[in-house]
């Protein structure tokens, strides 16, 4: 019920609506007597059919009465074949319809009884009449999505070209700018017109541009209009929609040259997990990665027998991010000579991009070389030392780092750039807007923002650091003014400024190697890591820009704000992480950190996992509640016998079973008592060192 | 601030049972089903379930079963449709019964209905739209049954509902609406396929729906309403954005909607209570961690303990 006061009825009233509902009351009963009568004969006399139309006049919600009448046409369709006799039928329903529908407006029965009639195809629509009919309703409801549902539905029945619907929406538009129906409509013909290409549709950038020309009209109006700036943000994506798809990172990077060591020595740690990633990163969300579209070429695997994973991986095997593991076998039959592997992305199309279905993709090779350390060919021990975060400080850059921070990034003429008029289009607009712009309009400086941050992402990167700072600067501030204007969204704003941060820390070489540490004063004669990146104390809720870090091993998020780590599973050689004092709720939050085979140290002490009854990760990441992960029945009768609680713990049960941690720090979590610390013990047969005390 | 009238909304709930004679409440018998679960699930987030004879809920649900179909009805003698086949399956569940389904009956009715396009109608009628694409993948989930229908072809079909916005549609090129986006985000998350949502996107629009008031509405330059903070607010915590919205001032919004002298929730303040404004105010409340409330699932609509049993079964 909407919309109707609460203070009682007066007399007279209560009067009237106890007469109503006795006659309401009686024509349900009649409707669902005659409704379960026996014989067809009874049950669709012409007085039947006349209750149900005064049932449905009164109450058109009744599904039942609906159907009934369903039924009822098809019994008196069957008796005659008159066409005059079947037109007054369609005319009947079609009345009936019209009733109803003036008893609200909003009616599915009623709405979807009409689309029913005409889909029997019966008697030709008269079509003037059904306009007529839906200019009255959206005249009286500008916004009734079940007209424009219906509109949809007619000009489909009449074949009406969707250009003519488009120009319809440009009239209505005009009329009122704040009609989102209408802007929606626009964006659906719109965009379909595009990628069929349609008759003068071909040139999608200059009927972009149209567009933009249209929203100026409607935003200049007045700002108080949401609709227009939720089209220029639809109109924005379409125009920063990357042309083609390209490799924008890959690890490892190309012209490296590793070398690996199964001792603590020198070049990675490498595990006895006995297998190495490759880890591309691709400008945009793809499919159809696979050993045909992407060949390794070298003497020690074979290219056919290399699985690619999309990560996060997913049921419909799309990500912008892929993985495949190289294994080795056996490593003394390795010789002592360096391997060249090459990797290899031709124009095959079958890579496919999942937003634009494009298959136009940027030709690619990169590579790198492997060598195997002879000297001690033994597997490591395990490392058993505690690791101590305190000991992390930035201590001066060592030059390995650096080469690895250009490197992950590939070198810019092999990346596709953006089109001239993209750029244009951006800076046009941003141009626009700042004159546009009226003090403390929060749309205005969002849209700024974004415009500002796409600008951004398309400048080259031969522009000067010190105006790419300058945007940065800008960006934030206008978040900070979003903050402050608009305080109940401040989450959001302080989300998207995470990411500018994020961008901001790891763009250029200097305020990147701020944030790296030396790997040999750092954790000195624990463990042996290249790529230490500390960002500790930035405020940051959550991490971006994840392929510019592939090949971070040994990372320190801790005194942030995170909330979520979505997208660290990229940095597949990730060994140690450092998440201290931030704000993740759950258990479930971390399951990206379950694909990171590397990883031995976690720290996660002073969060909040366990502090709140909603579990915002719940359907993130593959669990049982998204019934992609079945606990088997031996696994859970394992638990039961150990009377462990699984229903209340098995987020940190599927969490810490997939991991194979040697050092966890929980401490100071809601959840962190010692029924738990019993429980991670179990689940972690590996665990030596449990917030800092040794266990076995 | 107002507090929760916890026991004036029980006397309301129990009160509405009584009362059939109004005109209100006859507009509502068609979808009495739909009530009885807007009503149980309210007395169970407020602790209280054990108020009401379950015996008599349960006969009355099996009196709407429809042997022939499979289908659940909204009331006795009315036809059965998926609306009211997930209603009866969420209460049954409640009750921690569904031993008395015939889970085979009950789920060919709910695959029967699922279209080549993998879209779903409500009835034998045909009738498509996304919300019978949520009922039908949510009660056969709760039933472990949905190996019985073509779940990627019914994900396909949501995807293609969905809008530039971010939002999704009844069906394709439909307007996004909240309630809508409710029911696809609920069918994603139910079968792990949140990845073909632009989380930042959605969230956005989603959290723009926080209205001057406080309350939610349903799209953009609407009124705000009691309802909406559960379909909003459900959506925003599958995709993990519900920190966007002020949580307190919601709060106070839904508080405000209530008749504190006589008990129940309205779509806004000093409008008339129902039984469907009170579930979802009180539902909107136990999302946003209301003291003494029994956490409700987003996804299922049902609290989290009920849920948990459809995983780890005893
Ligand atoms: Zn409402």
């Amino acid at each position: 019920m909407h919309g109707r006061p609460r203070k009682p009825q007066r007399a007279v009233d209560a009067a009237a609506a106890t007469a109503n509902a006795s006659k309401l009351q009686d024509l349900q009963s009649q409707l669902i007597h005659n409704h379960h009568l026996r014989l067809d004969f009874d049950r669709y006399t012409n007085e039947a059919i006349s209750v149900c139309s005064k049932l449905l006049e009164i109450n058109p919600e009744i599904n039942t009465a609906w159907n009934y009448r369903k039924f009822a046409f098809q019994h008196n369709l069957h008796e005659t074949t008159n066409s005059e006799h079947i037109k007054s039928l369609v005319d009947d329903e079609l009345r009936v319809v019209e009733m109803a529908l003036r008893e609200n407006p909003k009616s599915y029965g009623a709405w979807y009884h009409r689309k029913w009639i005409f889909s029997q195809g019966l008697a030709d629509v008269d079509f003037d009449r059904e306009f007529l009919l839906l200019d009255q309703l959206l005249q009286a409801d500008s916004r009734n999505f079940h007209g424009w549902n219906y509109r949809w539905f007619v000009s489909k029945l009449k074949d009406v070209p969707d250009p003519e619907e488009l120009e319809v929406s440009k009239e209505m538009v005009m009329t009122n700018f704040s009609n989102y129906s209408v802007w929606h409509n626009r964006s659906v013909l719109l965009s379909r017109l595009l990628n069929n290409k349609a008759e003068g549709f071909f040139e999608r950038e200059g009927i972009l541009t149209k567009e933009y020309g249209f929203v100026h009209d409607a935003l200049a109006a007045g700002s108080k209009v949401q609709s227009g700036w939720f089209y220029h943000l639809c109109l924005l994506h379409q125009t920063i929609t990357p042309n083609e798809i390209s490799l924008i990172s890959s690890w490892p990077p190309h012209e490296s040259a590793l070398v690996l060591s199964a001792i603590r020595d020198t070049g990675y740690y490498f595990t006895n997990t006995r297998k190495l990633p490759i880890v591309l990163y691709f400008n945009q969300t793809v499919k159809g990665v696979n050993s045909s579209s992407v060949i390794v070429n070298s003497m020690l695997f074979k290219n056919e027998e290399l699985v690619w994973k999309p990560l996060p991986p997913t049921k419909s095997e799309k990500a912008a991010c892929w993985v495949t593991y190289l294994q080795f076998p056996d490593m003394k039959s390795w010789e002592a000579k360096v391997y060249v592997i090459e990797v290899k992305i031709d124009h095959s199309e079958a890579i496919i991009s999942s937003c634009s279905g494009s298959r136009s993709i940027h030709p690619l090779n990169f590579r790198f070389t492997l060598s195997l350390n002879y000297d001690n060919l033994e597997f490591a021990e395990s490392v058993d030392e505690l690791l101590d975060w305190t000991d992390v400080e930035s201590l001066g850059v060592e030059s390995n780092d650096l080469v690895s921070f250009d490197q992950s990034k590939l070198s810019e003429d092999l990346v596709s750039g953006f089109s001239k008029w993209q750029m244009q289009t951006i800076s046009g607009e941003i141009n626009l807007i700042e004159t546009l712009s009226k003090e403390n309009c929060k749309f205005d400086k969002l849209t700024l923002a974004r415009l500002l941050i796409a600008h951004n992402a398309m400048l080259s990167h031969k522009t000067p650091v010190t105006e790419r700072q300058i945007h940065f600067r800008e960006v934030l501030e206008l978040f900070d003014d979003l903050v402050k204007l608009d305080p109940k969204h401040s989450k959001y704003y302080e989300d998207e400024k995470s990411l500018v941060l994020m961008n901001q820390v790891t763009f250029d070489k200097k305020s990147f190697s701020n944030h790296c540490s030396s790997s040999r004063n750092y954790i000195s004669s624990k463990l042996h890591l290249h790529g230490c990146m500390q960002l500790r104390n930035l405020s940051l809720t959550r991490i971006g820009y994840v392929e510019r870090l592939l090949w971070v091993q040994v990372l320190d998020l801790s005194y942030n704000k995170l909330r979520s780590i979505e997208g660290i599973e990229a940095l597949q050689l990730l060994t140690c992480l450092n998440l201290r004092n931030n704000q993740i709720c759950s258990f479930t939050a971390l399951q990206p950190l379950k694909l990171l085979s590397y990883l031995k140290v976690l720290d996660i002490s002073f969060n909040d996992i366990g502090a709140h009854p909603v579990d915002t990760a719940r359907y993130l990441f593959s669990s049982p509640s998204t019934r992609s992960v079945e606990l088997d029945k031996e696994f859970l009768e394992d638990y039961c016998r150990s009377k462990v609680d699984i229903t209340n713990n098995w987020e940190a049960i599927c969490l810490f079973r997939d991991l194979q941690l040697h050092q966890l720090d929980v401490k100071n979590n809601a959840v962190a008592d010692k029924n738990f610390r019993d429980l991670l013990t179990k689940a972690l047969p590996t665990l030596m060192w449990l917030d800092g005390e040794r266990l076995r | 601030m107002e507090e929760l009238k916890v026991d004036k909304h029980i006397q309301y709930i129990l009160s509405i049972e009584k009362e059939k004679d109004s005109f209100m409440a006859l507009t509502m018998e068609h979808l009495r089903m739909n009530g009885a679960y807007w009503g149980l699930a309210t007395l169970d987030i407020l602790q209280n379930i054990a108020t009401v004879d379950q015996n008599e809920v349960i006969s009355w649900i099996m009196s709407c079963w429809d042997e022939e179909s499979g289908g659940f009805a909204g009331n006795v003698g009315h036809d059965p449709h998926l609306l009211y086949t997930l209603s009866a399956v969420q209460i049954l569940a409640l009750l921690n019964r569904l031993d008395i389904l015939d889970v085979e009956m009950v789920s060919k009715y709910v695959s029967g209905l699922q279209n080549v396009d993998g879209s779903f109608a409500g009835d034998m009628w045909g009738e498509i739209d996304t919300r019978f694409s949520y009922c039908a993948i949510c009660c056969l989930s709760i039933l472990r049954s949905l190996d019985k229908i073509d779940v990627a072809k019914a994900v396909d079909y949501i995807v293609s509902c969905k809008n530039l916005d971010g939002g999704f549609g009844c069906t394709p090129g439909g307007e996004s609406h909240a309630g809508q986006i409710f029911c696809c985000v609920g069918a994603l998350s139910i079968t792990g396929s949140l990845h073909h949502i632009d989380k930042d996107l959605l969230g956005w629009w989603l959290c723009e729906r926080q209205c001057s008031d406080g309350g939610l509405c349903g799209r953009p330059e609407k009124l705000s309403d009691v309802c909406y903070s559960w379909w909003v607010l459900s959506s925003l915590i599958m995709i993990d954005r519900v920190h966007w919205i002020d949580k307190g001032k919601l709060t106070k919004f839904i508080l405000n909607c209530q008749d504190c002298e006589n008990g129940g929730i309205s779509d806004r303040p000093d409008n008339a209570v129902d039984v469907y404004h009170t579930y979802f105010g009180v539902a909107g409340l136990s999302l946003m961690e209301y003291p003494g409330l029994k956490t409700i699932d987003p996804a299922y609509a049902l609290p989290v303990d009920v849920v948990n049993r459809f995983f780890f079964p005893e």
